[in-house]
């Protein structure tokens, strides 16, 4: 889905939003379901797109707003190809994760919570991921990549294009 | 309807089923301390101040939101119930900047008066650098209303008025925990969004957080300056209120104390927004005459209240040839304190400094419109709040009670009964109906008073038959009321003729920019000393105006005419909620 992609899938992808507002047209209700939607569909909550659920809802902007920034399921901005979680939970902190942030944030030339540029990788930290015994712990596109080191940084996100 | 008996601190009080707990302890002299409660708006149990305890019950007890039960033992001053709320007190101060003496809430914040009443003597917990809103955040885009976020308590009570009874929600919770702030979406500021400017957010809100934008500088800095002659003129709602903020009862009549204060801070010539209310039924009810025997677009809606005509250019752009043409008394007597009295008193206008003091912050937007400058000036300089007024009063050092009563300065001073009662709900229609029964008609009113439009009702309703015509009427207050005669009207099916809107509850003496605070009770207080002044007044009919009648005659020619046009109509601006209306016209320029 990314700005080079010719495939049509994302007419595809505004038709099932289109339906599904039309399906929850004037009720309230249906607001998550349709934001979810939207989030799967294009990888985040474009402004136009909360605008039309806000109309054809019925739902004052207000709350879709507040609503799309409460819930951390939903991001304001575009996403990457690929997601990169960094665990900064004691055990990974303390092994050395911060020093891990700040080689991907160098190698990237982004801050944690950014997206490149380029739309290649987004860039999050979070809180334990539950594999304290290999930190410090990344995960891109789900696939672990334990003890990692700055040194490893560059290699290893060399993988993902 | 079944009663249920319960002990508070030890005293028995029998009270309906459903009465909450701090309801009930109101019967018994206990004023449980609260935040984010708002009597039929805004009941939460949010903000965790109004605990008490209750016999059996896990955990202590939001008494706002408790309802009472048969035999249920209730403490409301408990050393648990006490050591809680100071707590929860304390940690809502951790993130709340220690600004007092700073703030334009200052003697008149509910936190404040908490931490004095807790008997809080130190800050111990401090968020420091880590607070969720920062000084950047402040957002004083609008002309009127300045949100500081640093100072909100999250209580919500801005959220419930804007959204339940103004059916608006400009604002509302954005982020999660401590990142959570109220605002309107997507880091706009309140001017690039469907905000009305009513204020009804800076009556309610308990701090600092929300408050009008203070113009008061303005004003001292024109009245310092030898050069310009400063004319001042006040709206009808703001002489039944001001004395509230020297102490006195709501609803106290102060006219000529106000009149004898202005004077006190220098302004040059004291004026009457009440003249050009009369000034306004001579020309709506000439409009309305004229749409009834043209065909013209009806039903014709008031137009005098700045938050209604913003909320319906956003909401109802469709609608907008409903709205009388009418600018709203303030602008009218705007544009003739800058163009007729010049000439009248020989003055240049550009020397002329227009101020008015309203009980309204969307008159503050109002006077900066590209379209109020018929003049061939901005007609009205500056917009004080009744709140702002009594702060200059305040600062000037006058006191309220050794004030002697004044009388306005002719000739944009003199008014009528039907005049003040512009500044209650239903008072605009009643004004109206006065004049256009005797010009139809020419015969007297067998009786002045149309009680049918009084009151605080929603929406009244009243058929008045005048000559061979049944004049159907509506009068509606608050936008969340206007909404639905406004649906009604999309539907086809509202058959009034004419249709008062104010945007505020209970009409002006309610709005945005009143003392604080402005409840029902101080409303009530507020609307029966208007009505007391329409009473007492001699002259009780817009038409009967002796100035208003030589001011056509010697220099608007009548009303509808070219210059009345020229200086006392205007047009309307399609705005759309989220985004601007296709398919509708500007409206053209006279």
């Amino acid at each position: 889905m990314g700005a080079e992609c010719n495939c049509n899938c994302q007419a595809d992808s505004n038709k099932k939003i289109d339906e599904l507002i039309l399906k929850y047209r004037g009720n309230p209700n249906g607001l998550i379901v349709v934001l979810a939607a939207i989030q799967q569909e294009m990888g985040y909550l474009p402004k136009d797109l909360m605008i039309k659920v806000a109309e054809e809802l019925n739902v004052p902007l207000t709350d879709v707003y507040g609503v799309a920034t409460f819930y951390a399921a939903f991001t304001l901005r575009p996403r990457g190809r690929h997601s990169i979680n960094l665990c900064l939970g004691t055990a990974c902190y303390v092994k050395g994760a911060p020093e891990v942030q700040a080689a991907i944030e160098k190698e990237l030339k982004i801050k944690a919570g950014e997206t490149t540029e380029d739309r290649r990788f987004t860039f999050d930290v979070v809180r334990c991921l539950g594999a304290c015994g290999i930190a410090p712990v990344m995960t891109v596109d789900g696939e672990v990549h334990p003890r990692m080191t700055p040194e490893k940084v560059s290699e290893v996100l060399s993988k993902y294009e | 309807m079944a009663t249920v008996t319960l002990t508070i601190d030890n005293q028995k009080v029998e009270v309906e089923q459903g009465t909450t707990i701090l309801e009930a302890a109101k019967k018994v002299g206990i004023e449980i301390p609260t935040l984010c409660y708002m009597k039929d708006i805004n009941a939460i149990g949010a903000c965790r101040i109004c605990v008490v305890e209750v016999e059996g019950a896990r955990a202590l007890q939001a008494a706002c939101v408790t309802p009472v039960a048969e035999g249920m033992v209730v403490k409301t001053n408990s050393e648990l119930v006490r050591k809680s709320r100071k707590m929860t007190l304390e940690l809502i101060l951790s993130d709340h900047p220690a600004e007092c003496l700073t703030c334009l809430r200052n003697t008149n914040c509910e936190l404040q008066a908490l931490a004095e009443a807790f008997g809080i003597k130190e800050v111990r917990f401090t968020r420091g650098a880590a607070k969720s809103a920062k000084i950047e955040d402040i957002d004083d885009s609008s002309p009127s209303i300045v949100r500081d976020p640093r100072k909100c308590i999250l209580c919500r009570r801005c959220v419930a008025v804007c959204e339940k009874v103004q059916g608006v929600k400009a604002i509302g919770p954005v982020n999660r925990g401590f990142e959570t702030i109220i605002a309107p979406p997507f880091g706009q500021g309140l001017m690039d969004v469907n905000c009305t400017m009513c204020g009804q957010c800076s009556l309610v809100c308990p701090t600092g957080a929300i408050t009008e934008k203070d113009d008061t500088d303005k004003v001292w800095a024109a009245l310092s300056d030898p050069n310009k002659h400063v004319v001042v003129q006040t709206a009808p709602a703001t002489r039944v209120a001001i004395a509230e903020e020297f102490g006195k009862e709501p609803g106290t009549i102060s006219t000529g104390k106000m009149v004898a204060a202005l004077r006190r801070l220098g302004f040059d010539k004291v004026f009457d927004t009440d003249f050009s209310a009369d000034l306004t039924i001579m020309e709506e009810g000439t409009e309305l005459i004229q749409r009834i025997t043209t065909g013209g677009t009806l039903p014709m809606i008031t137009s005098c209240s700045p938050g209604w005509i913003k909320y319906i250019e956003h909401y109802y752009p469709d609608l907008l040839p409903h709205l009388s043409t009418c600018k709203s008394p303030q602008q009218m007597l705007g544009a003739l304190i800058k163009d007729y009295y010049p000439k009248h008193a020989g003055i240049a206008a550009e020397n002329i400094y227009s101020v008015s003091i309203m009980p309204c912050t969307a008159k503050k937007f109002e006077a900066q419109r590209d379209e109020m400058a018929d003049s061939g000036y901005q007609d009205v300089d500056v917009v004080l709040t009744t709140r702002e007024l009594a702060r200059m009063c305040r600062n000037a050092g006058i006191d309220w009670d050794s004030l002697p009563e004044e009388n306005y300065d002719d000739p944009l001073g003199i008014s009528t009964g039907a005049a003040v009662i512009f500044g209650v709900t239903g008072g605009v229609m009643e004004a109206a109906l006065r004049t256009a029964y005797e010009l139809i008609t020419k015969e007297e009113l067998p009786d002045i008073n149309f009680t049918a439009v009084r009151g605080m009702e929603g929406i009244k309703e009243a058929t008045v038959k005048i000559g061979d015509l049944d004049v159907k009427v509506a009068v509606a207050h608050t936008l969340g009321n206007a909404r639905k005669l406004l649906d009604l009207i999309r539907e086809g099916k509202a058959d009034y003729h004419f249709i008062e809107v104010m945007c505020c509850p209970g009409g002006c003496i309610g709005g945005g920019g009143q003392p604080i605070p402005t409840n029902l009770e101080v409303r009530l207080a507020r609307i029966a000393g208007t009505y007391k002044i329409d009473e007492d007044l001699p002259i009780r009919k817009s038409h009967e105006n002796p100035a208003i009648t030589a001011l056509y005659k010697n220099y608007l020619g009548e009303p509808l005419g070219e210059l009345s046009h020229k200086l006392l109509h205007t047009h309307y601006v399609p705005r759309g909620v989220y985004r601007k209306p296709e398919g509708i016209p500007e409206g053209s320029d006279h």
